[in-house]
């Protein structure tokens, strides 16, 4: 989910704060880049230099981290996120098929498609987490209705079809 | 300060204490493959061609972070050794980009020497021929992405050396990629002092210099060997 957009001074303050408690030293750059991310939903090359320069860092290092793991993004985020999970349990009980719908379905109605490894839920499989909700024994039919179903509250009124 | 002795090659070789195995042996004039390692610079352990058998270990050690000890047995050339070596090459030239013939540093580049040395007449693995790109943003010098092996000679001669830290890594896995600032093109970098010792450390013609036609770069990373002494011990060398 994009976070509401604040007041950008206040957003920069409150990224501010997070690094003063990490009394802005270089080994909270990860901390910090989830901080940033978690407040403006991605990470801006304008964010990456701020935080460079407050934590005394070159900024080549601070991007150099950040593009390392796979979590930190770089492009706004679509308004909603679901994750198909695709370890092997998840595999053998059909993500496949699951991750095909999903991804047929979010053309359509604003959700970003992503696989993930094991959610560690086998028992459950297979697993896909919606918006950060977690649905078990997920069905093509199961999943493409509960997007369906988040987008409409999300967009109330008169539905657009594309 | 303690000395070790220890036998690399049939050679009975003297080493300081905390001294790496790679040091001790070019001290004593024998040759280690090397493409990361640099006299004067971190090692990373990076490119593993300097990996070594010792006696008693059943695991191979990488020369340039394995201390020397008292009474080591050293071997650096076996022919084991040789065919790790030469698939490290090979796998080196099926990632990048590197057609010789029409590079800056042909004739002068390590990779092609050691390639010529381990006898690489061809690569086993299907080329990647991976879509990279060129950084010629920058008045001086040049960056092709194509020819970099990642070795972060760069990176470390920047960072250690000049103190800008205008180079990095950016991305894991096949899309790891040297970029300056933020990614930024070169050019426009605000860190990068222009000072060149990330292109003469480079060992293949990706850092180069501009306006240079093919195989007339030469290149050579001794010279951070002479800073470090004169910085730490005001000898110039």
């Amino acid at each position: 989910m994009i976070p509401a957009s604040g007041n950008e001074d206040e957003r920069l303050k409150a990224l501010d704060a997070v690094m003063a408690g990490h009394h802005y030293s270089g080994h909270a750059l990860i901390e910090v880049l989830h901080a940033a991310q978690k407040e403006w939903g991605y990470l801006t090359s304008g964010l990456m230099r701020h935080i460079a320069r407050k934590l005394r860092l070159p900024p080549s290092r601070v991007l150099g981290v950040a593009t390392f793991y796979h979590l930190f993004r770089f492009t706004s985020p679509a308004p909603h996120e679901a994750v198909v999970c695709m370890g092997t349990a998840c595999y053998v009980q059909g993500a496949a098929n699951l991750l095909d719908s999903a991804r047929r379905a979010c053309a359509r109605n604003g959700w970003a498609v992503t696989t993930g490894r094991c959610v560690g839920s086998c028992g459950l499989a297979p697993v896909a987490v919606c918006d950060g909700a977690a649905m078990s024994r997920a069905t093509p039919a199961a999943l493409s209705a509960e997007m369906e179903r988040k987008y409409d509250a999300a967009n109330p009124g008169p539905r657009a079809r594309g | 300060m303690s000395v070790h002795t220890l036998e690399i090659d049939g050679r009975m070789v003297t080493a300081l204490e905390g001294e790496t195995i790679l040091a001790a042996a070019e001290d004593a004039g024998i040759f280690i493959p090397k493409l990361c390692a640099v006299e004067g610079l971190s090692a990373p352990g990076a490119c593993r061609l300097c990996m070594v058998e010792i006696a008693g270990q059943n695991k191979l050690r990488a020369a340039c972070l394995t201390r020397a000890a008292e009474g080591m047995v050293v071997r650096t050339e076996t022919s084991a050794l040789r065919e790790q070596r030469k698939l490290l090459v090979e796998l080196l030239l099926a990632e990048g980009n590197h057609v010789c013939s029409v590079c800056v540093v042909n004739g002068y580049c390590e990779l092609q020497s050691l390639a010529a040395a381990l006898d690489v007449d061809h690569v086993r693995f299907t080329p990647r021929y991976p879509a990279r790109t060129i950084d010629l943003s920058h008045e001086r010098f040049g960056l092709d992405h194509n020819r970099c092996i990642l070795c972060t000679r760069c990176v470390r001669a920047c960072d250690e050396i000049e103190g800008a830290h205008t180079l990095d890594v950016a991305g894991r896995g096949r899309t790891a990629r040297i970029i300056t600032d933020l990614a930024e093109p070169w050019g426009h970098s605000e860190s990068c002092t222009g000072c060149g010792k990330c292109v003469r450390t480079c060992p293949t013609g990706a850092l180069f210099l501009k306006n240079k036609p093919a195989a007339e770069m030469k290149k050579d990373s001794g010279f951070i060997r002479q800073i470090i002494a004169a910085r730490r011990e005001k000898i110039w060398i």
